[in-house]
């Protein structure tokens, strides 16, 4: 090692270690703060076990999202801020449809169609629910995933491919383009009140003891428990049984090479962005399912946290972004044990942005797998 | 060869006043164009001399802050490469800071307001532009090893952080202390009083900004408060007899508005050009490059940021605080995007580009569309719109596309937000640099083109200049 790599080194690492000190003070802190809080009773073991189910089932929308952003962030190398106006246009085009399901006949097809825009149906009143509408939900994740399809193809044929040898900066910078026209034409069509979406009262619901209390797990819990994981195993093997891993994988190391190797590239990324966008029209869909609301500006603000797992769990693997998920999901939900509610995003900003300066390649890289 | 130099260097000055002369015909000719169509759209609308004014002082006043916070992220982006997407943060803080330190003390504010440090506003403007620096400095300092793209993702969180703090309910109102004492060993080393009761953030309901007009403040400031009193009597008693004030206010402020973008011109331009500017945009082109000829490009990387930062205190300053009140909605990424927006009309690089892609901006995609439906509900007399858009699109299955319309009309400020977008996918596939993009400032301090002025497109002599 010569002269300038050790001072280079040593400047780095006086940069960096009173940052590291204190990431470290900050955790020993927690860590203190919850061991006694548990032990005195200040913080109950139930409203812990809540809020780790709460940041769980978070993580998973987030990290179902998240594969989608993160494959074709590392095939098409950039930054998709329209990913967030995706999830927005699944979830309101699976309404719809369960809407339509659920509701025909009593009302009018285009407020079903509109969900209800203006409050002329409540989702509530047609009775939404996994268990008191199961083919109307159904379908509407179904047709959520499918629309979804059909919309980043189209975006992807006339807005992203005309431009896909320019840089990473000019493709983000147009894909804002892209989330400001989606965004405001959702809101145009289906207007700007946020709607409650389920018959929330009529889920079932258990409630699980914990040592000193309860904690509520419902059936949308549930049904969002197997979607997302029957579709995180279901990307595995495809990504593990079909060439299309390997082919993936090629492509974004280097896509000329790919390209004179004989991989159809286009084709690649066309498989991509089906994977991806049915992935996170499933995902939209199934988060307004659980949560119960539905909003034009539901999937930009869900945007930074999916690109907070995607960083933190290395662009370009789908194992880290749905691990990645589950980190911010749990830091969002459970870090309200030592900060005021409202900064329960700021703190999984927070950690994204203690990543990227320690590990810019994600907590799970080196094992890209697809 | 003396001859030839001279020649040469008349060439070269004949170039550099042609091409002066191009831009301010440019930027005045664009600028004509705009006010023009807004007078024309106010003599449609049948406005009155008043109406007139006050249209032009509203245009006046978003083509001057877009114009100035798109001149401030063109040091950022521009001039350096560096990919901030959370002006609006900075923006936020300064106006924020400034409003902490210039209200007035909670007791003349109201029982349910927070108060404030009840200091001069100069000293708040000031305050809330050094603390926008210093959080410029906070994001650099680490950020700034980041990757374009990873840098972008951390200002636009650093921007939410900022808004999410404006909202919570921590910093809603905290209690000062009557008087705050230092004592050490019994000694006491240090006593203040401050003014202030409670000071704080406002939460959701956001602050109201009840110290004196910031155009009354610099006016008096300056001893013309008196002379501009008499100048609105005199515009009262000859010209608009009915309540004149406000609408001179509007446009002294839009024309001061104008100055402050003038300055940052200045300032902007003298940087891009100082020894400072040339190894900025050496950066841009490529980092490592300059980082292997000796040039600390963090630091410079560091210093440009914060200093863009601090125009963007400012420009948030200029912008909300001759409002009535600030709320944290007001400081969504949706701001930090029109002004990229504006940037890219323009063409990142180039300082007149910047203002014209503000002034476009505020003038066609921002205050145009409210105007377009304006105009069009004063050219036909049309009912009421439509609720929603279900209501709107049914009657177009009986050919009548009236409702529709009308929705459409109705929505224009959304609409207006899909128009932008629409337009930054077509800048970028079409003319991604922008209107002067093209004439992006080059890092090298010397003329690089070829002698003769034959080589029209300016472009630096990228061969080593061996293919004479």
């Amino acid at each position: 090692m010569n002269i300038s790599e050790t001072y280079v080194r040593y400047r780095r690492s006086l940069g960096e270690e009173p940052l590291a000190i204190g990431v470290v003070l900050v955790a020993l802190w927690m860590a203190w703060t919850l061991v006694s809080g548990l032990a005195t009773g200040g913080i109950r073991v139930s409203s812990l076990a809540s809020l780790v189910w709460d940041g769980l089932l978070r993580g998973l929308i987030i990290g179902l999202a998240g594969i989608g952003l993160s494959m074709t962030y590392s095939i098409l190398n950039f930054a998709n801020f329209a990913h967030g106006d995706y999830l927005t246009s699944g979830a309101f085009a699976g309404m719809a449809t369960s809407y339509l399901i659920a509701g025909i006949g009593e009302n009018s097809v285009g407020a079903l169609l509109l969900v209800g825009a203006g409050g002329s149906v409540f989702g509530g009143a047609i009775g939404i629910g996994v268990t008191t509408s199961p083919v109307a939900v159904a379908l509407g994740a179904i047709v959520a995933g499918a629309s979804t399809i059909a919309l980043a193809l189209a975006i992807d044929r006339f807005v992203y491919k005309p431009i896909r040898d320019e840089s990473g900066i000019a493709l983000l910078i147009t894909s804002i383009g892209v989330a400001f026209a989606l965004r405001y034409l959702i809101q145009f069509v289906f207007g700007a009140g946020v709607r409650g979406t389920t018959a929330a009262g009529s889920v079932p619901r258990v409630n699980v003891p914990a040592l000193d209390g309860t904690f509520r797990i419902t059936a949308h819990d549930v049904s969002l428990i197997v979607v997302a994981g029957g579709l995180m195993l279901g990307v595995h093997l495809l990504l593990q049984r079909t060439k299309l891993g390997k082919a993936m994988r090629a492509m974004s190391d280097n896509e000329d090479l790919a390209r004179i190797t004989g991989i159809p590239t286009e084709q690649v990324i066309r498989t991509t962005w089906i994977v991806g966008a049915g992935l996170t029209g499933v995902a939209g869909y199934m988060f307004v399912l659980w949560k119960g609301t539905l909003g034009f500006n539901d999937g930009w603000l869900l945007l930074l946290l999916v690109f907070a797992a995607v960083i933190l769990g290395g662009i370009g693997s789908i194992y880290g972004a749905i691990g990645g998920g589950i980190v911010i999901g749990l830091t969002a939900s459970v870090s309200v044990i030592w900060i005021p509610s409202e900064f329960g995003r700021a703190a999984a900003f927070m950690v994204m942005i203690v990543i990227l300066l320690f590990k810019p390649s994600g907590i799970f890289s080196g094992r890209t797998t697809a | 060869m003396s001859d030839e130099t001279d020649a040469d260097a008349v060439d070269v000055r004949g170039r550099i006043d042609r091409l002066l002369d191009g831009d301010a015909t440019l930027v005045l000719a664009v600028l004509g164009a705009i006010y023009l169509a807004y007078v024309l759209a106010g003599v449609a609308f049948g406005y009155g001399l008043r109406g007139q004014l006050n249209s032009i002082a509203n245009l006046t006043f978003y083509i001057g802050v877009f114009g100035m916070l798109a001149l401030a992220l063109n040091l950022h982006w521009g001039y350096t490469g560096l990919f901030n997407i959370g002006i609006v943060g900075f923006m936020g803080i300064g106006v924020y800071v400034t409003a902490l330190v210039s209200k007035p003390p909670v007791a003349q504010g109201g029982a349910a307001q927070v108060g404030g440090f009840g200091l001069p506003l100069g000293v708040g403007v000031v305050a809330g532009v050094v603390v926008a620096a210093l959080f410029g400095l906070l994001v650099a300092l680490p950020a700034l090893r980041l990757r374009a793209d990873y840098l972008a993702i951390v200002t636009v969180a650093f921007s939410e952080i900022v808004r999410f703090t404006m909202m919570s309910r921590t910093f809603q109102s905290y209690t000062v202390p009557d008087t705050i004492d230092l004592t050490v060993a019994g000694v006491q080393l240090f006593s203040f009083d401050p003014a202030a009761d409670t000071v704080g953030l406002g939460g959701g309901g956001g602050l109201i900004l009840n110290y004196p007009d910031p155009l009354e403040a610099l006016l008096r400031t300056l001893f013309l408060w008196e002379p501009y009193l008499g100048f609105v009597g005199f515009v009262q008693r000859t010209l608009i007899s009915n309540n004149p004030k406000p609408v001179i206010d509007g446009l002294v402020y839009g024309l001061l508005l104008l100055v402050g973008v003038g300055l940052f011109y200045l300032l902007l331009s003298r940087v891009g050009k100082s020894p400072f500017g040339r190894v900025l945009k050496a950066i841009r082109e490529d980092e490592d490059v300059a980082n292997a000829l000796g040039k600390d490009t963090d630091r410079f990387k560091l210093t440009a940021f914060v200093l863009g930062s601090a125009l963007m205190g400012l420009g948030g300053i200029l912008w909300y605080s001759s409002r009535g009140s600030i709320t944290p909605p007001s400081f969504r990424p949706n701001i930090t995007f029109f002004i990229w927006i504006a940037l890219i009309i323009g063409g990142a690089g180039s300082n007149t580009g910047s203002f014209l892609g503000g002034a476009i901006f505020a003038g066609l995609l921002y205050e145009g569309p409210r105007y377009m439906k304006n105009l069009i509900e004063t050219a036909f007399e049309l009912g009421d719109a439509p609720g929603n858009f279900g209501t709107a699109v049914a009657p177009m299955a009986s050919l009548d596309p009236v409702p529709f319309v009308l929705y459409t009309l109705d929505s224009v400020s959304q609409l207006r937000l899909v128009i932008m977008g629409v337009v930054l996918v077509w800048l970028m596939h079409n003319r991604p640099e922008g209107l002067l993009g093209h004439r992006k400032e080059t890092a090298s301090s010397v003329d690089l083109s070829r002698p003769g002025g034959r080589d029209a497109n300016d472009a630096a002599a990228a061969d080593g200049g061996e293919k004479r």
